[in-house]
């Protein structure tokens, strides 16, 4: 194993903390303080709780030293979305609106880490209510691509991959509402999971898009992965959505790594117009080495795809502008007395906290929403996009009756500038053109890095589909492609990764 | 919540207005299901509760928590669309109702759209039929859906009592999240002027049924059942409310109006929004499509917030909930839980306790079958079990403003002293007055029937030798009186009965004391 700590893949820590070679605290101690020294230039994280993730360590090292068989990813740190609840640590939601707010409960995805005996080392950074593709629309400021200080991490969930990409956790937790796991897995060289829909608990997820949202982990191996998609899967009686099934066996897919006599399906309508050459490029090599590995490849035809884009943003701001209605500064949150009113009744103080509390892509959405769903309109903006939904959905029953898994470029272009598509939100919007299309019809997605591409030596992504509760074949096909791009690069793809002005920190 | 609100509304004459207009009515009940734990969480449902004593992430609404469906209220729901002779929906979804409110947590009340539960049924009601008997009335119900409460809000200060105006605000939210039934009539037309009674009878009837499926508490003063009346006048055609002519006429324009809190008020604010309409369209003007609020001090109905094409709520299946779909052999096994229909009840109970109708309305208005029920049940004749619950209780309950299940159930005065009581009268221990002061005596609190008939030493004088003697003293002290009865005149002995009655403190049997009497003198 790597001396520095932080550089270990969390499958190596595991099993360094399994053999007592290192102990909980000095890898959560080693993160802590790589936070220390280069948050400051990522701003991954929007809190940091060092004091409950050294506690956290301190007790599973204490177990472990009385002998305790504990889980495989006990006392190995990690990073949560500042989306789910978290039990006394704050809970923003990247959004003005929460600034300070504790929840006094944890979510069924947390409550699984902590009884894991994962250290949280703290919560990241993102779009503020998930909304977005760049972290740019964090009411805290945006995230920075450890790759390229100056361009985007992607988006919503741009904290957690820059947090892992910038080894300032091995794994973190994600939520993926319309690409926000596996865009920013693509654009920092890191892997990142959707589950099937209902695979992974929402309790205590904030929801963007009840329908759509879906927690998941974000590592730097699809090993890694894997290990962390176990600990969060399961049903949960708290969320009617969650499924009552066995977890698919995501690790066991991720050990093996078999794609031999697997068909995999290229989706046509992913990867044309709109996708950068270098991207398009890795994509049709990595496609090459799962044919050299023993796949079968066919392109197949999802061409409700083309409708995917329009209905989620229809479905997306009906839901949201429901689902966000609760802030309204009676209970919880950000309250403001309306300028200039010397009395202001509560319908004033709602408008007024609202207004100051959600920036303009929240506000952009909840009126897209309101309009959607209004009395006259629903039939045509809500109705048809549900009935585009269904469409998508039999497009993949389609396809997945002639191959395994379908594959992709993950988006259509590398890691983007701050602020090159912040005036435009359809530019920002298309960059979720090839991940929208899982959440729509709730099928597990995959993104893993293809490579770099030539023209801007920013990482791609390919992204894997697979049918609904199929998730391990997600783990088999982006392991056993993963073996051959590491082969061909001599190591990760971050292990190339700029280091960062901070000292790296050595083990014990 | 304090309102005393007068209007300045014309009305007109109730016999005028009927003769002049056709009032259209349409009824939505909703009842607060008893189930222990709230529609979408586990929190407790028990009323009077400390405020927000009784909440959680779920009915709190706070960021990330998720509904999950009480199975118990859905199985409550299935049983009253049943008995409400409804189709039960094999497959239904929640809806959100999306609106802005203090007391709504999540800033949408998640319910049901279009996709109740259950649809379609009806309701038989007895109205009387001028003639001394009764007549069925059928209301049609369009749907009976599932829905959460919201929190309950008191607004201090202010002149109305509502948010406008208030100085603060409180919101308890125990109440919020509690299991609902919403219960939607078709438009009821045909009532005529006996609309206002058609309407009272329709909510008295549905709270017999909930009762008797024990799935509510309804009570209408706790708000554990609330109507909201709608009605509309449309102008007379044909021979009657029930003409074909009548009912082709379009429906009119209809107020909504809320806060109806009894059975008493239901049929007085449907009674005076037909008067008020008529006045309103009498006079040329029209009726605003509005919510009303109905004051029971003053007996009127205000104007609310208007209801217009501007309130949208922006209906849309709930994601964060499954689909209910309950199996046809779960609604067949819950059909056969299903009570005996209140009015078939009514009937055969009539039957068996041989009332005449006046009797048994009387018992039904009094609220008193099910206390006479279980009187009878253990042992106590109909007739006697009726006099007794009818009698003094039924009074003191009236005088406090009760009814009289609630006036006995607060009393502690139960079933089982009325049966005592009667049954000391049938052994002949006491007779029909002493009854009467044993049970004022129970009704004061002083315990049960014989405790209090011993504590007043109430009991007939069944000692011979007393009686003998007490007679003997009076005869020795009115020898007038037994000398005229000696001369054969026996009427006069009833003075002499009232002395021994007198000196035996009214224990003694009379027609004992006539018998001693006329022994000793003839
Ligand atoms: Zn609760």
């Amino acid at each position: 194993m790597n001396s520095d700590l932080t550089r270990a893949t969390a499958t190596e820590l595991a099993e360094a903390l399994a053999n007592k070679t290192v102990s909980s605290v000095e890898v959560t101690q080693a993160h802590l303080h790589r936070i220390a020294a280069v948050d400051e230039q990522v701003h991954a994280y929007l809190h940091v709780d060092a004091e409950g993730a050294l506690a956290a360590a301190r007790s599973v090292d204490d177990r472990r030293a009385a002998g305790e068989q504990l889980p495989t990813l006990a006392g190995v740190p990690i990073a949560v979305k500042d989306v789910l609840a978290t039990r006394g640590m704050p809970t923003t939601c990247g959004s003005r609106t929460l600034q300070g707010w504790v929840p006094p409960y944890d979510a069924t995805v947390v409550a699984r880490l902590r009884a894991e005996g994962l250290p949280l080392l703290g919560k990241t950074n993102m779009d503020e209510f998930a909304m977005g593709s760049s972290t740019e629309h964090s009411a805290y400021g945006p995230t920075r691509n450890p790759w390229d200080l100056e361009r985007i991490p992607g988006g919503s969930g741009g904290g957690s991959s820059a947090a892992v990409a910038s080894f300032q956790a091995p794994l973190a937790i994600g939520t993926d509402t319309g690409g926000s796991i596996r865009q920013p897995a693509a654009v920092t060289g890191s892997v990142g999971t959707k589950p099937t829909y209902g695979g992974v608990s929402r309790y205590g997820l904030v929801a963007l898009a009840s329908s759509l949202d879906q927690a998941g982990p974000c590592a730097r191996t699809v090993l890694d992965t894997a290990l962390l998609h176990a600990v969060m899967a399961g049903h949960d009686p708290m969320d009617s959505t969650s499924i009552d099934a066995p977890v698919p066996p995501v690790v066991e897919a991720a050990r093996a790594g078999q794609v031999r006599g697997m068909k995999v399906g290229v989706v046509r309508e992913l990867g044309g117009a709109g996708y950068q050459p270098g991207v398009r490029a890795r994509f049709d090599e990595a496609v090459q080495l799962l044919v050299q590995a023993g796949a079968e490849v066919l392109e197949v035809s999802c061409p409700s795809f083309d409708y995917a884009l329009a209905a989620y943003y229809l479905i997306l701001p009906s839901e949201a502008s429901s689902n966000l209605a609760k802030f309204d500064a009676m209970r919880y949150g950000l309250r403001v007395a309306p300028g200039g009113v010397d009395d202001p009744s509560a319908e004033q103080v709602m408008a007024a906290s609202r207004e100051a509390g959600f920036g303009p892509e929240v506000k952009r959405r909840i009126i897209l929403g309101t309009y959607a769903l209004s009395s006259g309109y629903y039939d045509a903006y809500y109705g048809s996009a549900q009935k585009v939904r269904t469409l998508i959905a039999q497009d993949f029953e389609r396809a997945f009756e002639q191959v395994d898994v379908l594959v992709s470029p993950t988006a259509p272009t590398t890691a983007f500038r701050f602020g090159d598509k912040l005036d435009d939100p359809m530019a920002m919007y298309l960059n979720d053109i090839a991940t929208i299309p899982a959440n729509l019809a709730g099928v597990p997605g995959m993104s893993l890095p293809s490579g770099l591409a030539d023209e801007d030596g920013l990482p791609a992504g390919i992204q894997i589909l697979a049918p609904a509760m199929r998730d391990e074949r997600l783990y088999s096909v982006g392991a056993a492609l993963e073996r051959a791009l590491v082969d061909r690069w001599g190591g990760l793809l971050l292990d190339r990764v700029p280091q960062l002005d901070g000292t790296a920190v050595k083990g014990a | 919540m304090t309102t005393t609100s007068t209007s300045t509304d014309e009305v007109m004459d109730y016999d005028e207005a009927i003769a002049r207009f056709d009032p259209v009515m349409g009824l939505e009940v909703h009842v607060e299901l008893n189930t222990a734990t709230k529609m979408f969480c586990g929190c407790a449902t028990a009323f009077g509760a400390p405020p927000n004593s009784q909440v959680c992430p779920v009915c709190l609404g706070l960021p990330g928590a998720l509904p999950v469906v009480n199975a118990t209220a859905v199985e409550s729901a299935i049983r009253i669309g049943l008995a409400l002779h409804c189709e039960i929906a094999p497959w239904c979804r929640f809806a959100r109702k999306n609106y802005f409110y203090p007391d709504m947590p999540k800033n949408f009340q998640t319910s049901q759209y279009d996709e109740p539960i259950s649809f379609d049924g009806w309701l038989d009601v007895e109205v009387e039929d001028g003639a001394g008997g009764t007549e069925i009335f059928r209301v049609e119900i369009e749907r009976a859906h599932m829905e959460e409460d919201t929190g309950k809000s008191l607004h201090i200060g202010g002149a109305t009592g509502r948010i406008q105006g208030a100085d603060y605000s409180l919101v308890d939210y125990n109440r919020a999240g509690i299991p609902l039934i919403e219960i939607v009539t078709k438009p009821i037309a045909g009532a005529g002027e006996r609309a206002p009674e058609v309407a009272r009878a329709y909510v008295s009837a549905l709270r017999d049924l909930m009762r008797a499926l024990d799935v509510s508490d309804v009570k209408m003063e706790q708000g554990s059942m609330r109507c909201d009346a709608n009605v509309s006048l449309r102008v007379r055609a044909g021979d009657g409310p029930t003409s074909a002519a009548q009912l082709d006429v379009p429906l009119g324009t209809r107020t909504e109006t809320k806060n109806v809190n009894s059975l008493r008020s239901v049929e007085r604010a449907v009674r005076y929004e037909i008067a008020r309409h008529a006045a309103v369209l009498a006079g040329g003007g029209s009726i605003l499509q509005e919510t009303r609020h109905w004051h029971e001090d003053t007996g009127v109905t205000t104007s609310g917030r208007e209801k217009s094409d501007a309130e949208d709520y922006r209906y849309f299946p709930e994601p964060d909930l499954v689909p209910v779909a309950p199996s046809r052999e779960r609604v067949e096994a819950l059909r056969q839980t299903l009570p005996e229909p209140p009015a078939e009840r009514r009937r055969r109970l009539q039957t068996d306790w041989g009332y005449s109708d006046l009797e048994m309305r009387d018992v039904v208005n009094a609220g008193a079958l099910e206390l006479i029920e279980q009187t009878v049940a253990l042992g106590a004749s109909a007739q006697a079990a009726r006099k007794w619950w009818l009698g003094e209780p039924s009074r003191r309950a009236n005088g406090a403003a009760q009814d009289l299940v609630a006036y006995a159930a607060q009393l502690g005065f139960a079933p089982a002293d009325v049966a005592a009581l009667e049954g000391m009268v049938v052994a002949g221990r006491l007779n029909d007055s002493m009854a009467r002061q044993v049970l004022d005596g129970v009704l004061d609190g002083e315990g049960h029937p014989v405790q209090v008939a011993d504590a007043r030493g109430l009991e007939l004088v069944q000692d011979d030798a007393a009686l003998e003697a007490a007679v003997e003293q009076v005869i020795a002290a009115n020898p007038d009186v037994a000398d005229k009865i000696r001369g054969g005149k026996a009427q006069a002995a009833g003075a002499l009965i009232g002395q021994v009655m007198k000196a035996t403190k009214g224990q003694a049997d009379a027609g004992k004391a006539r018998e001693l009497i006329l022994a000793k003198l003839q």
